[in-house]
């Protein structure tokens, strides 16, 4: 039995199965990051003292992230509407592009992780550096996951555009809402952990 | 977005393309902003706010919630009141005047 509403809309929703679906995962992330930035709230306020993120993290390389990470939403965003303008070269490229983003983001974050515990500092050290720790470590996991699924898109996954060409759009759409979504908590993160 | 014609998503390119930049130039001013050591209230006030608007821009045009379905809107508006609620949790010792 095929799968139903891949791409016609479903009369009840107005949307494809996989958009609503998304969307409801993107609620529950929502939800995960929304009860880390709660906990860092609630250690936060309470704390006798905070150090400022930018005395201790790597402000520079964490810009470097952030423009990353915006321009891969960039590139992410440009595969989908080559695919709705029938270029299949153009959308390797941006999703290509998308995923060397992901990597090099990565990398960064690996160097700035590194230069912490080169000098012996770990989760354990304080309360700032466990919730840097594990508010970054979290998005970085979400940063591998989202560029398995834009490899698997951009490599294997892409065969689906010579059978079901609008299908496949939709799928890059969807994985572009997830991503999109990647890039926002970083967007909020930034400024949390680096600038306050 | 099924059914856009090509020009439709020429438009959408331009219009990605300058929040592209704007969202380039936020970044630096976040960045700028951070430089002024405003007292921590103020600090957190401007940072978040232009962080705020950089994520509406990004879920506006990129993720294309400026036009999406109604189903869509009624669940991110159930997720935005959840959310708020975890924020205010931290402040519940306030409420009881447990912290003075």
């Amino acid at each position: 039995m095929q799968i139903p509403y891949t791409v016609s809309l479903r009369p009840d929703t107005g949307l494809f199965n996989a958009k609503l679906g998304v969307w409801l995962f993107l609620a529950s992330e929502v939800m995960l990051f929304g009860a880390l930035f709660s906990s860092y709230v609630f250690l936060r306020v309470a704390a006798p003292e905070w150090p400022h993120g930018y005395d201790l993290l790597n402000v520079p390389l964490a810009l470097l992230n952030t423009i990353v990470l915006i321009s891969s939403s960039v590139t992410m965003v440009m595969s989908w509407a080559s695919l709705m303008m029938k270029d299949f070269v153009k959308y390797k490229r941006y999703m290509g592009l998308t995923i060397l983003c992901g990597l090099i983001f990565l990398v960064v974050k690996a160097f700035e992780y590194g230069e912490k515990f080169a000098v012996g500092i770990t989760p354990a050290d304080s309360t700032f550096m466990a919730i840097y720790f594990t508010l970054t470590g979290l998005h970085g996991l979400h940063v591998v996951g989202g560029i398995i699924v834009n490899t698997y898109f951009w490599g294997p996954g892409s065969k689906m555009w010579k059978r079901e060409p609008e299908r496949f759009t939709n799928r890059v759409e969807v994985a572009g809402l997830y991503w999109h979504f990647v890039d926002l908590v970083w967007i909020f993160l930034f400024p949390v952990l680096y600038l306050l | 977005m099924s059914g856009t014609s090509v020009e439709e998503i020429k438009k959408h390119v331009r219009t990605y393309i300058l929040v592209f930049v704007a969202l380039m130039a936020l970044t630096i001013v976040t960045v700028a902003v951070s430089y002024l050591h405003l007292s921590v209230g103020w600090a957190i006030a401007v940072a978040l706010f232009i962080a705020t608007i950089k994520g509406s821009l990004v879920a506006g045009f990129f993720m294309h919630l400026i036009s999406e379905k109604k189903l869509i809107y009624a669940t991110l508006i159930l997720t935005f009141v959840f959310f708020i609620a975890l924020m205010i949790l931290p402040t519940s010792g306030y409420l009881d005047k447990v912290v003075k």
